[in-house]
């Protein structure tokens, strides 16, 4: 009944397979009790799956309800009317959380090809356009996004630059960009290396300059390989939209923060953390679902 | 030996009608000499098969014109104009020369019809319409139209290789050159790019063609050339090297070839 592809695949394929020729096939007495036997299993496997989830369920509640500091433990993080207080203004603050999230998410997508694609250059012209590429990537690679957070929203300000934003929202936003930009380039990157070098030969004796393989061969390839990682990516963008709340943008975080601060009661964290998984589990799935669509379709057909 | 480079090659200038020319052509990876001295000389409208074992450096040579390997020493010329001169136009030398390569190289995010019209839009400036008309005619000459609107990986290896070859074709080259693109195919296919190549071949392309097919080069060729060792050790017409070998080592080849099966007709 649950996703088990395994099983549930082969009737599907047999069913497509049987609706695709059209020359007046029969299916064969065999056939048709093999796919009831497998019908037969895939509902065994449901039924096993379903009784072992609830038994290893019962047994970890039953396991943190009889922890010496459940009583507590219970009372400051799972403290029902400040679920019910904290819910609405954590979703409130979670619109701030998806915008950032998109906006930021458009313009690493937009840094990060670029920055991938211009240490791809070669020659000696673009040495210097290759050496700050690189440089920026290993420098915001190693920068613990948190420092960057900080620097950025507490020491622009501090430069009062005028002109120069102090909103602490379009500051963490940047910082939030600056970091991404160096993860994203190096999945692009890797992506243009994993087309193989015959591919871009191929285009080049057609006749195509570098800029031209470039555009039309290698990166449409590379780009579809990296759309699983890149979700990966966007996963985490929004979990660590999350940290601009230390410098006072009201998201979901900060919401949450408000609460707790005048009830001493930690479950506003909880909610927040919990409004945030089930926001994360569908792009997760969807990402897992992609990869393995893309894996099946690279092993389907026998390129030479 | 580089005295019978030097009888096979052609003579010191271009001669007129001469399309491709390779002069004292060395190429070597690493410490591993593949090309030491190859001269060789393709007149306009002829079909120059090349032969050799695996691993003689047939395809080696063919990237070297094709300018995806830079040669170490010796030079190739272009109707007379040398390609390997470092202010060359790479660019435009690609332009002029046609590849098929021994692995296709069709670029798989790409429609059969995408393949094939990249070129002449995106090199030549053609309209899609325009070289769509083109593309759908020379597919429909090697019988593939109904597969234009197809994914390369979703057709057989010598669908691919056609496919590969009407790429080539559409760029409009001025020489062809082929690498072992009967590989893939069985006597029936082989017999069909034969006819396809004849067909190129009487309406004035110059083609170069390396092959271990030892009947389809004696069919199409009009000279043969024996890569050995890194240079032309043999070359001539093809009832003359396949007929009466000069060299000890072509007829040894030969013999070996006959052996496996690859030499009828
Ligand atoms: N990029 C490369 N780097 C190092 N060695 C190479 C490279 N390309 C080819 N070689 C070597 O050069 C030699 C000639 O290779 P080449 O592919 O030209 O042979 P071939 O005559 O086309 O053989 P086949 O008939 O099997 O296609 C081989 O020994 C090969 O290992
Ligand atoms: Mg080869």
């Amino acid at each position: 009944m649950s996703g088990d592809a395994r099983t549930a695949e082969p009737v599907d394929v047999a069913k497509d397979a049987a609706g695709d020729a059209d020359d007046g096939y029969r299916p064969s007495e065999r056939r048709l009790a093999h796919e009831a036997y497998r019908r037969g299993r895939a509902r065994r496997s449901a039924l096993i799956a379903t009784a072992s989830t609830l038994v290893t369920a019962v047994a970890l509640y039953l396991l943190v309800v009889n922890s010496p500091g459940w009583e507590v433990t219970r009372r400051t993080f799972f403290n029902l009317d400040y679920a019910r207080q904290a819910l609405p203004e954590v979703l409130r603050g979670l619109r701030l959380n998806l915008e950032l999230m998109l906006g930021c998410g458009v313009l690493i997508l937009v840094f990060g090809l670029l920055l991938a694609v211009l240490r791809t250059l070669r020659g000696p012209v673009f040495l210097p356009v290759r050496l700050l590429a690189t440089a920026y990537v290993d420098f915001f690679l190693g920068l613990p996004m948190i420092i960057c957070l900080l620097v950025m929203i507490t020491g622009v300000p501090a430069l009062r630059l005028s002109g120069v934003t102090t909103d602490p929202l379009l500051l963490g936003g940047a910082a939030l960009v600056l970091t991404y930009s160096a993860y994203v380039s190096e999945v692009f990157r890797s992506g243009i290396e994993s087309v193989h070098p015959s591919q871009r030969a191929a285009a080049r004796s057609l006749g195509l300059t570098n800029a031209q393989a470039m555009r039309y061969v290698v990166l449409p390839q590379a780009v579809r390989r990296v759309v699983p990682p890149l979700l990966n990516n966007l996963v985490s963008l929004q979990k660590d939209t999350g940290l601009v709340s230390i410098g006072g943008a009201i998201d979901a975080v900060y919401a949450a923060k408000i609460i707790a601060a005048h009830s001493f009661n930690f479950t506003p964290y909880l909610v927040a953390g919990l409004v945030f998984i089930v926001l994360t589990i569908p792009l997760t799935r969807f990402a897992d679902w992609l990869t393995g669509r893309m894996n099946r379709r690279q092993f389907q057909g026998g390129a030479v | 030996m580089t005295a019978g480079v030097a009888r096979a090659g052609a003579g010191p200038a271009a001669g007129p009608g001469e399309v491709l020319r390779l002069e004292s052509v060395r190429k070597t990876f690493g410490g591993q000499v593949v090309l030491r001295d190859v001269g060789l000389a393709v007149p306009e409208h002829s079909v120059t098969a090349l032969i050799g074992a695996s691993g003689s450096g047939k395809s080696t040579l063919m990237r070297c014109v094709n300018l995806l390997e830079r040669i170490d020493d010796g030079a190739i010329f272009l109707d007379g104009e040398e390609i390997t001169d470092p202010r060359a136009d790479e660019d435009a030398v690609r332009r002029r020369i046609g590849v098929v390569f021994q692995s296709y190289n069709l670029f798989p995010h790409m429609t059969v019809l995408d393949n094939i019209t990249l070129a002449p839009r995106r090199v030549h400036r053609a309209g899609r319409a325009e070289a769509e008309a083109r593309a759908l005619e020379l597919l429909e000459r090697l019988g593939l139209a109904a597969k234009a609107k197809e994914y390369p990986d979703r057709l057989s290896g010598g669908q691919q290789q056609r496919v590969a070859i009407v790429r080539a074709l559409a760029a409009g080259p001025r020489l062809l050159l082929l690498d072992e693109i009967t590989a893939a195919l069985d006597p029936v296919l082989v017999g069909e790019v034969l006819s396809v190549v004849r067909d190129l071949k009487e309406q004035g392309m110059t083609m170069v063609i390396s092959t271990h097919e030892m009947g389809f080069a004696r069919e199409v060729a009009d000279q043969v050339c024996f890569l050995d060792d890194g240079v032309v050790l043999e070359q001539g017409p093809p009832e003359q090297v396949f007929g009466d070998p000069q060299e000890e080592r072509t007829r040894r080849f030969l013999s070996r070839v006959v052996a496996s099966g690859r030499l009828q007709g």
